[in-house]
């Protein structure tokens, strides 16, 4: 029997194949070199199996992207300013990011949208600062007089620099919220209007004015559900707040959620149709954290976490047992 | 990021117990059914055999056996084909050094007893597994934690790790070497067993 390679060694060399993969250009004569490495021995193979395992396992770790990443500038190569002045009132507003889109629709007025998988942030002169999440459409009319928002679609969160002989006001689905100095998550969802205060103070009133009970003072951590017909009020700590903020770092965390949840708010950022066969899987619930448009690595969650076969077909994913 | 291990992961759930495997069919068993074994194999390696230096070495050979074995038969049930064959090898070392540790015996009789335990709760297992990737990170050396985490995290490519941690690409890749090593030890293992080689 031939003396084997010591252990150590083949698994240094099975990590150094597995980051030259992972991390740098990998060609067909890489793979091939790879193979042959592979197949000089099971001891080759398994150390690279198993190395390959554990780094796969890592993919979760999205969420440990930190908050202060919030904090720090783009890289250089992804600024993107775009430095507006209207004539009037010189106020600026600055977009950065790479996929925004605008229109200007009325002089006074300036809409600001997002496709789906794509983010924004704005800046306004007076340091507010708005950030649009997946497929968000947004209208804002800002000048000496009024700060007017209209949410028209979608998902946007609100830093605002508080002025009380400017109030801040922004309407979606023709509920009200007026900031009292205020951080606030808007999400308009299929004719349901949800307003979530993360810091600060914020009033919203419903669409229908007269009726004294469909207004509300919200403190952090309230969350108000406006219908047509109805407002409620819930609270939720911040830590779940901070969970349902997670997209603005690119990321979607899944604390307890069923899988239906899960890919209908994964559905919000990528064009791709989910669809779950089976009902019984549909209630699973699933814990994690993943890439908002990485679909492939949501895939492989499904796969490897809640070992679930998925198939790919005619632009649908299929899940199922 | 090169993808193929899934697919032969799907395909080695559908061969039966008995069924010869594809090459990738093998991989992908070993994966799924052998590797999530390697913190009690390595717990029962240590308990039982003397020199520590030698363990990374008996988990590899023992690897190497499973994976021969298995390719010509894929067993019923990974977890007692692992112990015996991991029992058999330290039989035969035992009986090349003409010692035996004490534990040994009690411990190969009780093996099979606890093959099949019962299924936790998928959420608290996924709960368990983010906490212990989060301790993984933070054990790992600081300059590999650095490239594994803009890696890994941030998702930029080897040369603009170079570039944004200062250091050749040559440098880059050898954190990243090392920090997958260390990490496929500290996740492979219990909480607390990383520190091997």
């Amino acid at each position: 029997m031939t003396e084997p390679e010591a252990a150590k060694g083949v698994k240094d060399q099975a990590a150094d194949w597995l980051q030259r993969r992972e991390f740098w250009n990998w060609s067909a004569q890489d793979q091939s070199d790879l193979d042959t490495w592979l197949a000089q021995s099971p001891a080759h193979e398994i150390a690279f199996v198993r190395m390959e395992a554990a780094w796969r396992r890592t993919e979760r770790l999205g969420a440990l992207r930190k908050p202060m990443r919030l904090a720090q500038p783009l890289s250089r190569s992804r600024r993107w300013p775009i430095l507006m002045r209207t004539a009037a009132a010189s106020i600026a507003v600055v977009v950065i990011g790479a996929a925004g889109f605008l229109y200007v629709s009325r002089p006074s007025e300036k809409t600001f949208a997002t496709p789906i998988g794509g983010r924004e942030t704005l800046k306004l002169a007076d340091g507010s600062v708005i950030q649009l999440n997946t497929d968000t459409l947004i209208t804002l009319r800002i000048n000496e007089r009024e700060r007017h928002v209209e949410l028209k679609r979608g998902e946007a969160y609100f830093e605002v620099h508080h002025n009380a002989t400017l109030p801040f006001e922004v309407v979606a689905q023709g509920h009200r919220i007026t900031d009292l100095g205020t951080k606030f998550l808007v999400r308009a969802d299929r004719g349901e209007l949800e307003v979530s205060l993360v810091a600060g103070k914020a009033r919203i009133d419903t669409a229908d004015k007269n009726d004294q009970a469909h207004s509300a003072v919200l403190s952090p951590g309230d969350v108000a559900v406006a219908t047509a017909g109805s407002l409620s009020v819930v609270r939720k700590s911040q830590s779940t707040l901070q969970t349902e903020l997670s997209w603005q770092r690119g990321v979607l965390i899944f604390d307890n959620v069923t899988l239906a949840e899960a890919v209908g708010e994964l559905g919000r950022y990528n064009h791709r149709k989910f669809v779950i066969a089976d009902p019984a899987i549909a209630r699973r619930t699933i814990y994690g954290a993943v890439p908002a448009t990485d679909v492939d690595a949501f895939i492989r969650v499904a796969r490897n976490v809640m070992g679930l076969k998925v198939q790919q077909k005619d632009g649908e994913i299929v899940f199922s047992q | 990021m090169v993808d193929t291990p899934d697919k032969n992961r799907e395909s080695a759930g559908q061969a039966g117990p008995g069924a010869v495997m594809s090459a990738p069919e093998l991989r992908g068993w070993f994966a799924r059914e052998v590797l999530p074994l390697e913190a009690i194999l390595i717990q029962f390696l240590r308990r039982n055999w003397r020199n520590k230096s030698e363990i990374e070495d008996l988990l590899q050979e023992v690897y190497v056996r499973v994976y021969e074995a298995a390719r010509k038969e894929l067993p019923q049930s990974a977890k007692p084909f692992v112990f015996r064959i991991a029992r058999n090898l330290l039989i035969n070392r035992f009986r090349q050094q003409q010692v035996v540790a004490i534990e040994a015996v009690a411990d190969l009789d009780t093996l099979e007893v606890s093959a099949d335990e019962p299924a936790p709760d998928r959420a608290a297992i996924a709960h368990e597994e983010f906490r212990r990737l989060q301790a993984a990170i933070d054990r790992l050396p600081p300059r590999c934690r650095e490239a594994i985490t803009l890696g890994r995290i941030e998702g930029l490519n080897g040369r603009e790790i170079a570039q944004r941690m200062g250091i050749s690409e040559a440098a880059v890749s050898k954190h990243l070497a090392r920090g997958m090593s260390i990490l496929s030890d500290l996740l492979h293992r219990e909480p607390g067993e990383g520190e091997v080689s």
